[in-house]
């Protein structure tokens, strides 16, 4: 007798391997999964974007020839001093103590051989950072450890942090294992306890607060320091106008897609928007104000490359800040370390337990012998090298679009792959004049 | 003799870059200001040894993060009266509004009237004198420091507490999470003998309770879920 076929055993969608692992992994410990890093499901994104580039109708600039300006002034509204950078890409704050000394300096190096600008974190300043980064931003957050007026005055501008794109409405938590005498000295904590990273500034509540803040904080340095206000993508509309409102210099938005060195796995994967649909937005609550390349944007979460660079520079952005990219410039989540990372159950571009400070490549550790591992030197010429990658392959984009200065890319220059994308940066589907919301239509 | 800036007739700016000037040149010189009508950030980021009386009422941020300068406001203050303060002394005649010393580092903020809520949130290390009463959520996540209360708590005080130290000499409505009595020790009283003569206060060390961090919440535990 014929044997009655079977079907192909059938994976279920919705209940996933993955899936039922992090069921299995929430049964065994009865806690959330914590990690470091953004989002890491598929959203919409610059890759469903495209430029048109010159034809008939436009002529381009000639690569290694004509000029193609990438220079750009963060800072210009109030600020004495605003911030000159050599190229539109800067280095998002990480902190020390989630990351190495070795790395903060590397950070420093890279940046500053390449023109831009690095950022502090958490935790403070340290002489690391600021001897090694000719322009250095200060991070200003709820916690404010670490901070002081004389740092506040060595500091070339000043970022009062409201929210990241990991996160918008969360606070931080870094696990006691990475709380070394050091970090702990820096954050008046004792040593190995888990420091929580709050998610409110103690002393003001709201925008017409945090006006006042800004000018004390303006009071104290004599005026001479951009003030750059840090939002997650969560309404980026309405925080764009309202950091307008208190007074910011620039306004720094951080989409989903961009890192935390620790939160909850669903915090980062449920909360907040797309570095892509933040963008239009908030450039539309500039433009609304009149204040779009006045009070500059700086737009970070997911950049790449010098395509993405371009493509946020194109929606409207003044520069854009790289951190995970960093990381992984400087010998994050290099193949080099799999036998370790296959020992944390793990692989190469997947290790996110950055939190726990057992990072093979030396980066994310306070453990002196994981972070020698990294030399800040060769990590920072890495850096440079990337970030000069960047930068010229945006140039060769602009140059394509005829473009004598990389804000002079427009959304005019892009299409659309997907509909969603369309809609999200208010450009054509590709191959149509038409995009979901359009006017007219 | 005092050198007397009137806010009647000079910008902020003014004020502040002159005094800021004067504490930088470490001449310890004698200032007072009149008509202050409650402005924002005046005598903010001074640094240096340095005598500033207010000759009235304050906005927000007054004295914020004073380094060695001696700032006293005869009147009261705003929100966040010497935030972020490193040393000195700050005294404020009046009542203080919220976040008073807010982030503190160190020097003494000396309070002759009540404290608003969350008077010495996120302390890192200020001392801070009220002699009166103080509001809700004080010293909320306190890290270092001492917080001497002459009158009342109201509720939630020291919740999620680190290693800040909190004398109450009246009642607490409820204590935060995490936060406990302790035991009175020779070295406490002898704190606050030295800590209320300093800030001029009318009280008895033995009249105080003190309270501080049970350090359950110190490293993550799911069983403690709840005390959120």
């Amino acid at each position: 007798m014929d044997k009655t076929p079977n079907t192909t055993p059938r994976q279920s969608w919705t209940f996933s391997n993955d899936v039922n692992s992090d069921i299995r992994r929430a049964a065994a410990t009865g806690i959330y999964d914590i990690r470091g890093g953004g989002a890491k499901r598929r959203v919409p994104h610059f890759d469903d974007l495209l430029f048109l580039g010159a034809s008939m109708s436009r002529y381009p600039l000639e690569g290694y020839r004509e000029k193609c300006d990438t220079s750009v002034t963060l800072g210009t509204r109030f600020a004495k001093k605003p911030i000159e950078l050599k190229i539109p890409v800067t280095i998002a704050g990480m902190s020390f103590g989630a990351l190495s000394g070795q790395a903060k300096e590397a950070l420093g190096r890279g940046a500053t051989l390449a023109g831009t600008s690095t950022t502090t974190g958490d935790g403070g300043m340290t002489e690391e950072e600021r001897g090694h980064s000719e322009k250095l931003i200060y991070q200003y957050l709820p916690s404010r450890y670490g901070m002081n007026p004389d740092d506040l005055r060595r500091a070339d501008a000043i970022e009062i942090v409201v929210g990241q794109g990991a996160k918008p409405g969360g606070g931080g938590m870094l696990l006691g294992q990475k709380i070394t005498e050091r970090v702990a000295g820096m954050r008046d904590l004792p040593v190995g306890i888990d420091q929580r990273s709050a998610c409110r500034h103690p002393d003001w509540t709201g925008p017409d607060d945090l006006e006042i803040k800004i000018l004390e904080i303006r009071e104290i340095t004599n005026w001479e320091k951009p003030i750059y206000i840090k939002v997650g993508g969560a309404r980026p509309y309405y925080d764009t106008a309202l950091a307008v409102k208190a007074g910011a210099d620039v306004v720094v938005l951080d989409g989903m897609q961009g890192g935390t060195a620790a939160t909850q796995d669903v915090f980062i994967e449920h909360v907040g928007q797309p570095t892509l649909a933040c963008i239009r937005p908030a450039v539309q609550a500039l433009q609304d104000l009149g204040m779009h390349r006045e009070v500059q944007l700086v737009v970070s979460g997911g950049i790449r490359n010098g395509a993405d660079v371009a493509k946020a520079l194109a929606l409207g952005a003044d520069a854009v800040a790289i951190g995970t990219a960093a990381l992984v410039a400087l010998g994050d989540n290099d193949p080099k370390w799999e036998a370790e990372y296959q020992e944390l159950g793990t692989t190469a571009g997947a290790y996110d337990d950055w939190h726990e400070g057992r990072d093979p490549a030396g980066i994310t550790t306070q453990d002196p012998e994981l972070a020698s591992r990294l030399d800040p030197v060769a990590a920072g010429r890495r850096l440079r090298n990337y970030l000069n990658v960047m930068t010229l392959e945006c140039q060769t984009i602009a140059r394509a679009c005829g473009k004598s200065h990389v804000h002079n890319l427009e959304p005019e220059d892009l299409c659309a792959l997907t509909m969603e994308a369309a809609a999200m940066a208010r450009v054509p589907l590709a191959g149509t004049d038409w995009y979901p919301g359009k006017p007219g239509f | 003799m005092a050198n007397t800036l009137n806010m009647a007739e000079l910008e902020l700016r003014a004020i502040n870059s002159t005094l800021q000037e004067a504490a930088k040149a470490q001449a310890n010189d004698t200032f007072e200001i009149d008509n202050p009508r409650g402005s924002h950030a005046l005598a903010c980021g001074l640094d240096g040894p340095l005598s500033v009386t207010i000759n009235g009422s304050t906005g927000y941020y007054c004295a914020g993060m004073n380094q060695d300068a001696a700032v006293t406001v005869k009147g009261s203050a705003g929100p966040g009266v010497a935030e972020n303060m490193m040393s000195g002394v700050v005294t404020i005649e009046g009542d203080a509004s919220q976040y008073a010393g807010a982030t503190g580092r160190g020097g003494l903020l000396n309070i002759k009237g009540n404290a608003s809520s969350r008077c010495g949130i996120s302390m890192k290390g200020i001392d801070i004198v009220v002699h009166g009463s103080i509001g809700h959520m004080s010293a909320f996540m306190g890290q270092k420091g001492n917080l001497v209360v002459l009158g009342d708590a109201g509720d939630a005080l020291g919740d999620s507490l680190y290693e800040a130290r909190l004398f109450v000499r009246g009642t607490v409505k409820s204590l935060g999470a995490d936060c406990v009595e302790k035991e009175m020790r020779p070295e406490h009283l002898e704190f606050l003998a030295d800590i209320l003569t300093k800030a001029e206060a009318d009280a008895k060390p033995e009249e105080f309770k003190r309270y501080g961090s049970a350090r359950s919440l110190y490293n993550f535990d799911i069983d403690n879920a709840d005390a959120y």
